[in-house]
Parts: structure tokens; C-alpha cells; sequence
């Protein structure tokens, strides 16, 4: 399947080009050339006992001062005294639902005509993203532009939003990017890339597009010297040795799939609730389904979509009943599809090891210890540092 | 344009088939009609009701695509309702093919059961189009019961003018019923082809699929040349709406025509 | 053949059980769309309005309340017999309602402490819902059912298809609301990972847990979902009161319940 690169144009440089890492000591002046550029800022801020990613108009509505703890089916965030803003993981909010709106109305029909209903294509300024976002946006941008039908509307959303990833310092406990390739650092995929500094507090920013160097140039700041752009690698070379989950995929897509008949799955589906959380929290699922519905009147029909899960039972009926009955089945084609079969469909894992599945399953199912013992038996090598 | 949007078509010419199937012809609004091959499928959108993948059963005289529905749920029911003149909204076609110019040379062994002589018509037209290009030809086609038979007097046609080897088997015969009783398996027996250069092209219930596709392996038919048209639950028929997964494919995009070599292997695996 | 299709305006009726009239309070609650409706349907008989049988027939019946007496016993067979269609509306119809923890108990003990002359009261031993007595075309479920899926319905019956009311866990809308998990984030027990949808997740979205109103989900794993919230601190019985609430006798409900007092 051929890989579209429509988006990419955005993207022209990283580091080693022409473009220096700057340094700046406050986000307030990032946050104002933002809007003056016409961009809805949406970062991250302490709401519902959580990191949230929501509009924010201020610097200091950042999460100042507040961490996270992430395990296996918990979340709960912490107090940090070092003055650090971006000191947490993951947020419960992945970038997801700006690419990929929970529902979308695509069509409504009046009499004998059938519209297109103009996608809603804000533009926004995602703050705070880690590498595991940027990666799961670049696995959506397959999912909906890389095949034979691409998306419009993603592609209208997608080329709204501007992305400004914060390199991870503190991995949560349910982490792996590293295991998946995609993180601690932010590589391409960005506007722009900060990385939090301490002693003095600053923030090192690295471009990666045209319109990511227009807004670096609207706002104070000072090229980067050596110890700054050393001092970054460090933070990210810190960060990849504190994932909280390791997980070995080497050979992945051959073993998981032959491993359909493994007495792991009923023993994992004795613990899941089938509820959806994991693939509602996962930033690269992406399957849906179609609403199609009319007024009283029968005069206005329309036509939605919206997020659906594979453990749904509706998700796999035919013939008014479900292939995948059991929540066995269920499971082992989420895991199986996430880890191995993806690679079939869309040339990628469709895991970036952010974690979410993990920290937000009520019961706390750990992919990375499912994997492990259906690779290696509950005997074999831990998955968790 | 979004390819989520369906294409207003009219029904132009619509044909009922047995008590709960029509055979309804469609042309677009505008514009002609896009081509397809043997074995694609369109979604077809009864406006405000629903939409769902359905076979191309053929090419209509003037060019028109023609879909042969059962009223099974509640967007076929309202598509089977629908009379000349009527809009409904088609997407597609898409999917895979049977590849029948691919046959030449062979003997071919086309298996349907039910509905699934639909989507094998366009294959049976396509053989009786180039007659010579290929050996005997046997249509096998297994059905509820003699009233549940599609299209019997064109079954005729294609023994009596085109050299077809046509078998009829029913599952419940009524007292006028002088045929075969029972799987369509059985009647593979009757039939003569040299298992080494035959394709079969197979559509139907996935258990009568495997069943037929099984016998025909024993009988030494090639597993790449047993090709299957296989369901799974379809709500884009573009690939993204995850839906149709069968292992590594998107029945949709991958399928459903697909080989019996790649398709034994995952049919096997229970909820897969 | 729909009424529609025959050009004449459908009649609907709508019926009362044993019940609190709240689910009846939701059609009248859809002040902007009740117009419509009395333009595409003949409403021939609303209870609010008069308590005599219609005589029908009708196209479409909304049931609410569950029958609790022989009489009830008896009508639900009348209406049935008038009715083209028959959707039952709200926890009391679906599944036998609060009134349904009689079925745990001895329902003539209860009368005897409740009433003065206990003698006098006619009710049947168990709280059943519709479909327990005469086959139901739809089950809407809610305690008390949801507007938008009300409508929905009203609106599928209408243009002959299947309503759209899945049947899968809150957790859904939860997500697609951007609700922050209670169960994961807080701690706070909530019964959404085993209950069907239908309500918008309104209770996690004031930082609640979900009470189980839509009873269970398509799919449930009620002996997981314990284990969760037994390690949040409830005790078995608290884990008891938390399923026998409005669908107490929907059999995962139930079955959920019962585990817990059998460890109790």
C-alpha cells in the first residue's frame, strides 16, 4: 500500500539544517503569538484530578507543580516541588480526538439531494504533546490518507492543528516508547519541540516547519548554546532509562498471530470487562461506525461516525451474530491487530507504548505482560523494570 | 469528495426475483456508470434506513448496475421496497475480483450457495462471454428450496445455449421437485473436470464455502485457484472503519474475493 | 405495511404499569419535538389523559411500568393484542424496576409491616417486566429512559429501520464525552464498565460513579468489575446494594449481586 505524504510538506527541517535551537525563559509569549496567529492554544492543565488538554489562554494555567502517577488501572496525580511544568506522563487526552473527532455528521440529505457536511477544522495549537502522540498522529495520518481512499476532512483537521511537542522527562509507570521506537524524544512529526530545562528554568525549542520558525521569531528568545542543546539530550537520555514497562516485539507480527489457540487469552479474558477503555484511550485506534438516521419527519436524513471498539459485540456481527462472541476473541484481536496485523495493513505497529491502555483499563490488564506471556510463559523475563 | 459519501443513483428498472428478492438496476443521477469487475461490491445507502455492502450481480442493457437484494434486515427491506424512479445512494465499487480472464484454458467449477449466485452471475456472463477461452464449464448452485431458486430461467439458458453444465440441488424439496436433495458438496461428484486445470469460483454461506473448498483440494483443484468471496461486518467498504478485519486483512480492501490458499488458513481460526 | 406508507398518520399509545410515571414524564418532556410528533403520529391514547383502555388498534405502544398484580397481568395481554408494535420504556418495563427487590424477599412480609390491612392488597410475588409476560418488539431501557434514545426510537418506528441504541458499556460515551475515568482517576466505585449506554455518561461527567441505571451492558464481566471495586474499599454488602437497585433482576445484575452475598 502506497504511503501518501501529503502532510509532510509542513515538516522541512530538524536539527543539523540551518535552523538553530533557540532557548526562551517563558511559554507566556509562546502562548500569546500563538493566538495572534489565529491558533486555539490547547495545553495541558490540572482539571478533574487530571492532566487535561484544554483551552488555555495563559502560561499560567499550566499544570505548575503537578505530577502523575501511572500503574495499572490507576492514575493519580502528585505534588512536585522543583518548578517544573511538564513533570507528568501521559495525559488521559491524546491528540486523537482533534484528528479524529469522537462523532462527525458526513452527510445529511433533503429530499433528493445528498450534501457533504463541511468538516469543522479548527485551527489549534496542541501544547504538551510527547513523541508517543506525535507517532500515533503520523500512524492516523496512514490510517486516513495513506491508502486508496483518503480522508479529506482528516487532512483539512490535520493540517489545522500545530504541534508543539514537549520532550518527556518524567515516563509514567505504565510507559514503553522506547521498547516501541517512538520516544522519550521528539524527532519529526512537530512545529515545534520543547524540552523543559532546569537551573536556570528555560525552555530549549527546536523547528521543525516553516510556520514553527514564523512563531519562533515572533517571540524573545536566544540561540541555544552547547550546554542548553547538551543539557536537552540529557533529559531525554534520562527519560529513556526510567520507562516503567519494557516490551519485546522482536518477530512480533509471526508469533502473536500463531499464538491464536494460547491459554493466555481465556485467562486474560477472565479479567476483561470488555468496556472499550483501552481502545477509547488508545491514540491510534481508530475504528468506527456508521450512524444513519432521519428526523420525525423523515424529510432531514444524516449519516455519522463515530469512535466504535472492536469489544463491542455490534463490531463484528454478521448475519445478526457476532464473529467474536467471546471476550477472548475480543481481546485477542485487539492485541493481535495492535501489535502484529497493523503491520499488514498500514506497514506500522499500531502501538507507540504511551501506556494509556494500561493506566486506564478499570481492571488494569498490562499489554506488556500479556505479550510476555504469551511469548515467554508467566515464568519468563519480567516486563516490569 | 469524502468517501464516505454516497452517490444518488435512480432505480431504473426493478425486477422481482422469488417472494423476499428483487433485482433492482441503478444509474447514477449524472455521469455514467463506473466500471466493476466480477465478484466487487458496492454500499448501497437507503437514504435515512442504512447502508450495506451488496454484490454486483451485473451489468443491466443500458449500462446500469444491477443488484439482486434479499429482504433480510431493515436497509434491505427498504432497498427491495424501492420502484423505478426511486434514489438510493451507492458508493464503490470496490473490492477484489474473481479473476476470470485468469481461468482461460482451465476447466471451470463455479459453486454457488443461495444468494451467493448473485455475484457469480457476473462470472458465469463473463465465462458465456469468451466460451472458448475455456474448458467445461459447471455451475453448481444450492438453494433453501425450489421456490428460493434466483434466476432459474437464465440457469436454463446457460445449459441449454452455452454449453454450461448446470446442477440444482435444494435443501427441502416441495412434491414437484424431481432434482438432487441436499449439500452442494454432493453434487461435485457429478460433475466432470480435471482437478489439475480447473478454477473454482465459490460463493456462499462460509461453511458451505469451506466445505466445497475442502472437497475440491482432496480432489487435487489447486488452493489459489479455489477463490471464495468471504462476509465479515462492513461499514465503510474503504478500509477505515476496521470492521471486516479477518487477521492481517480488511475484507473490504483485501477481499472478499479471495484465494482459498490464503483463506483456509484464517477461516480456520474460531472468532478470528 | 407501515402506516406511513399507506398515508395514514400512525396512532401511538402509551401505557402505564406499575411504575413512577417518569419515563411517560420523558415524552412530555420533548417539548420541541412532541410537536412533531403529534404531526406524524395520531397520539390516541396517553394515560396522563385518561386511565380507560383504548380500544385500538394501535401502531405503536410505549409501555412503562412492570406488572406487579393480576390485573396488570391481564391488561398487558390486552395491549399486546392492540398493539402492531409494543417498546417498552424505562427499568420498570424492561426489567421489573425497584419494585423487582420484592423478588428477593417475602413479598407478604413486606405487606404485613406496610399495611394496616394487608388482606386487602392484591400483588403478585415477583416484580416481572413486559417481556416476561407478552412478546416485546423493543426494550428501551432507563431509569428513566433518555430523551434523545426516546425519540430514536419513535423516530426508527417511523422510518421502518433499527433504532439506534447500542448496546455496549457507558464506557463509550464516557470516552467520547472526555470524561475523566472516576473508576481509574478518582477511585470512585462506578458501575459503567457493566452498564449499557444510553444516558451520555451524565454521572461520571459530575465526577460520579455510574449507578447502573440502563442495567447490564451487551457484555458484562461483573466477577472483574468486583475485584476492582473491592479494592477500592467496598465491602460486599455495600457491593450487593450497588446491583439491586432499578435492575436488580436482570440476570447479570443479579448473578453480580448474589456473588458478592455469597462472600458476604
Amino acid at each position: 500500500m502506497g504511503i501518501k505524504r501529503d502532510i509532510s510538506h509542513t515538516v522541512w527541517s530538524v536539527r543539523g539544517n540551518a535552523v538553530m535551537d533557540v532557548v526562551t525563559r517563558s511559554l507566556e509569549p509562546l502562548i500569546a503569538a500563538l493566538r495572534a496567529a489565529g491558533y486555539t492554544v490547547v495545553g495541558p492543565t490540572v482539571k478533574d484530578r487530571a492532566i487535561r488538554l484544554t483551552e488555555i489562554s495563559s502560561a499560567a494555567e499550566l499544570p505548575d507543580g503537578t505530577g502523575d502517577v501511572q500503574e495499572p488501572g490507576n492514575y493519580r496525580l502528585t505534588e512536585r516541588d522543583d518548578g517544573m511544568v511538564f513533570g507528568y506522563a501521559a495525559s488521559p487526552d491524546s491528540a486523537k480526538r482533534f484528528t479524529q473527532p469522537p462523532r462527525q455528521t458526513l452527510i445529511r440529505s433533503r429530499g433528493q439531494v445528498i450534501e457533504e457536511v463541511e468538516p469543522e477544522a479548527p485551527r489549534i495549537a496542541l501544547l504538551g504533546l510527547r513523541a508517543c502522540d506525535l507517532a500515533a498522529i503520523a500512524v492516523q495520518d496512514r490510517v486516513f490518507l495513506g491508502g486508496r481512499h483518503p480522508d479529506p476532512a482528516y487532512r483539512r483537521r490535520r493540517e489545522a492543528l500545530f504541534l508543539i511537542a514537549v520532550n518527556c522527562a518524567v515516563p509514567g509507570g505504565t510507559c514503553f516508547c522506547v521498547s516501541m521506537g517512538t520516544g522519550p524524544k521528539a524527532t519529526a512529526g512537530f512545529d515545534l519541540a520543547l524540552t523543559e530545562l532546569a537551573a536556570p528554568h528555560r525552555f530549549l525549542i527546536e523547528t521543525g516547519s516553516e510556520r514553527g520558525a514564523r512563531i519562533v521569531a515572533a517571540i524573545p528568545h536566544q540561540a541555544a548554546t552547547g550546554d542548553d542543546v547538551a543539557a536537552a539530550d540529557e533529559v531525554s537520555r534520562t527519560a529513556a532509562g526510567r520507562m516503567g514497562r519494557t516490551v519485546d516485539t522482536e518477530g512480533v507480527q509471526e508469533w502473536l498471530p500463531a499464538a491464536h489457540d494460547h491459554p493466555r487469552w481465556d485467562d486474560v479474558a477472565s479479567r476483561c470487562l470488555a468496556c472499550t477503555n483501552c481502545t477509547m484511550a488508545c491514540p491510534t485506534c481508530f475504528c468506527s461506525t456508521v450512524e444513519d438516521v432521519t428526523d420525525l419527519s423523515g424529510d432531514v436524513a444524516e449519516r455519522s461516525e463515530r469512535w466504535d471498539s472492536c469489544f463491542t459485540l455490534d463490531f463484528s456481527e454478521v448475519g445478526g451474530s457476532p464473529v467474536r462472541g467471546s471476550q477472548r476473541g475480543r481481546y485477542r484481536q485487539w492485541l493481535t491487530h495492535k501489535f502484529a496485523t497493523w503491520y499488514d495493513q498500514f506497514g506500522t505497529s499500531g502501538c507507540v507504548g504511551c501506556g494509556r491502555c494500561i493506566t486506564w483499563c478499570p481492571t488494569g490488564i498490562d499489554v506488556t505482560e500479556e505479550l510476555s506471556a504469551i511469548r515467554y510463559g508467566t515464568e519468563g523475563p519480567s516486563c516490569i523494570r | 469528495m469524502h468517501p464516505m459519501t454516497p452517490v444518488p443513483y435512480r432505480v431504473r428498472s426493478r425486477r422481482p426475483d422469488r417472494a423476499d428478492t428483487v433485482t433492482l438496476a441503478l444509474e447514477p443521477l449524472s455521469g455514467p456508470c463506473p466500471g466493476f469487475l466480477p465478484g466487487q461490491f458496492t454500499m448501497i445507502y437507503a437514504r435515512g434506513v442504512g447502508e450495506i455492502p451488496m454484490s454486483i450481480s451485473g451489468r443491466g442493457r443500458t449500462g446500469t448496475l444491477v443488484h439482486t437484494i434479499r429482504a433480510v434486515g431493515a436497509v434491505s427491506r427498504a432497498l427491495c421496497r424501492k420502484r423505478p424512479g426511486d434514489l438510493v445512494g451507492v458508493r464503490g465499487p470496490y473490492g477484489t475480483a474473481w479473476d476470470v480472464p485468469g481461468a482461460a484454458g482451465l476447466d471451470v467449477v463455479v459453486v454457488a450457495g443461495g444468494l451467493g449466485l448473485a455475484p457469480l452471475r457476473t462470472v458465469v456472463r463473463e465465462l458465456i462471454a469468451h466460451r472458448s477461452r475455456f474448458g467445461r464449464i459447471s455451475v453448481i448452485a444450492g438453494t433453501r428450496t425450489p421456490m428460493t431458486l434466483l434466476y432459474p430461467r437464465e440457469l436454463a439458458r446457460w445449459r441449454d445455449a452455452h454449453d454450461i453444465d448446470v446442477q440444482v440441488t435444494v435443501d427441502h424439496p416441495d412434491p414437484a421437485w424431481k432434482g438432487p436433495v441436499g449439500l452442494v458438496t454432493r453434487l461435485i461428484d457429478r460433475i466432470v473436470f480435471e482437478p489439475r486445470r480447473t478454477a473454482s469460483f465459490v460463493c456462499g454461506p462460509e461453511a458451505m464455502m469451506r466445505a466445497v473448498a475442502d472437497d475440491l483440494l482432496r480432489r487435487g483443484v489447486r488452493p489459489e485457484r479455489v477463490v471464495l468471496s468471504l462476509e465479515r461486518n462492513m461499514k465503510c467498504g474503504v478500509g477505515r472503519c476496521g470492521h471486516c478485519q479477518l487477521g492481517p486483512l480488511l475484507l473490504c480492501l483485501d477481499g472478499p474475493v479471495l484465494g482459498y490458499d490464503r483463506a483456509a488458513g484464517l477461516l480456520a481460526v474460531k472468532e478470528l | 405495511m407501515d402506516a406511513r406508507q399507506t398515508g395514514r398518520r400512525p396512532r401511538l399509545a402509551v401505557w402505564k404499569f406499575a411504575s413512577c410515571d417518569g419515563c411517560q414524564l420523558t415524552l412530555l418532556d420533548c417539548e420541541d419535538e412532541l410537536l412533531s410528533i403529534a404531526a406524524e403520529m395520531e397520539i390516541a391514547y396517553f394515560l396522563e389523559a385518561s386511565s380507560a383502555p383504548g380500544p385500538g388498534p394501535y401502531d405503536l405502544s410505549l409501555v412503562e411500568g412492570s406488572i406487579t398484580t393480576p390485573e396488570d397481568a391481564e391488561r398487558i395481554r390486552h395491549v399486546r393484542r392492540v398493539s402492531r408494535r409494543l417498546v417498552t420504556i424505562g427499568a420498570c418495563a424492561t426489567a421489573g424496576g425497584i419494585q423487582a427487590l420484592r423478588d428477593f424477599a417475602d413479598v407478604r412480609e413486606f405487606t404485613s409491616v406496610v399495611y394496616a390491612r394487608p388482606e386487602y392488597i392484591a400483588t403478585l410475588e415477583r416484580s416481572t417486566p413486559i417481556s416476561a409476560n407478552v412478546p416485546v418488539d423493543f426494550e428501551l431501557r432507563g431509569c428513566p429512559i433518555d430523551k434523545r434514545q426516546l425519540l430514536e426510537v419513535i423516530t426508527a418506528f417511523l422510518a421502518d429501520r433499527r433504532p439506534v441504541v447500542p448496546g455496549h458499556s457507558v464506557c463509550v460515551e464516557c470516552k467520547a464525552r472526555g470524561n475523566v475515568c472516576v473508576l481509574v482517576a478518582h477511585g470512585t466505585p462506578c458501575l459503567g464498565p457493566v452498564t449499557q449506554a444510553g444516558c451520555g455518561a451524565l454521572c461520571p461527567a459530575y465526577n460520579r460513579g455510574c449507578y447502573g441505571c440502563f442495567g447490564p451492558a451487551e457484555t458484562t464481566n461483573s466477577g472483574a468489575l468486583n475485584a476492582k471495586l473491592r479494592a477500592l474499599g467496598m465491602s460486599d454488602p455495600d457491593l450487593v446494594r450497588v446491583y439491586r437497585t432499578f435492575n436488580a433482576t436482570e440476570e447479570p445484575f443479579r448473578r453480580a449481586s448474589e456473588e458478592a452475598e455469597g462472600d458476604a
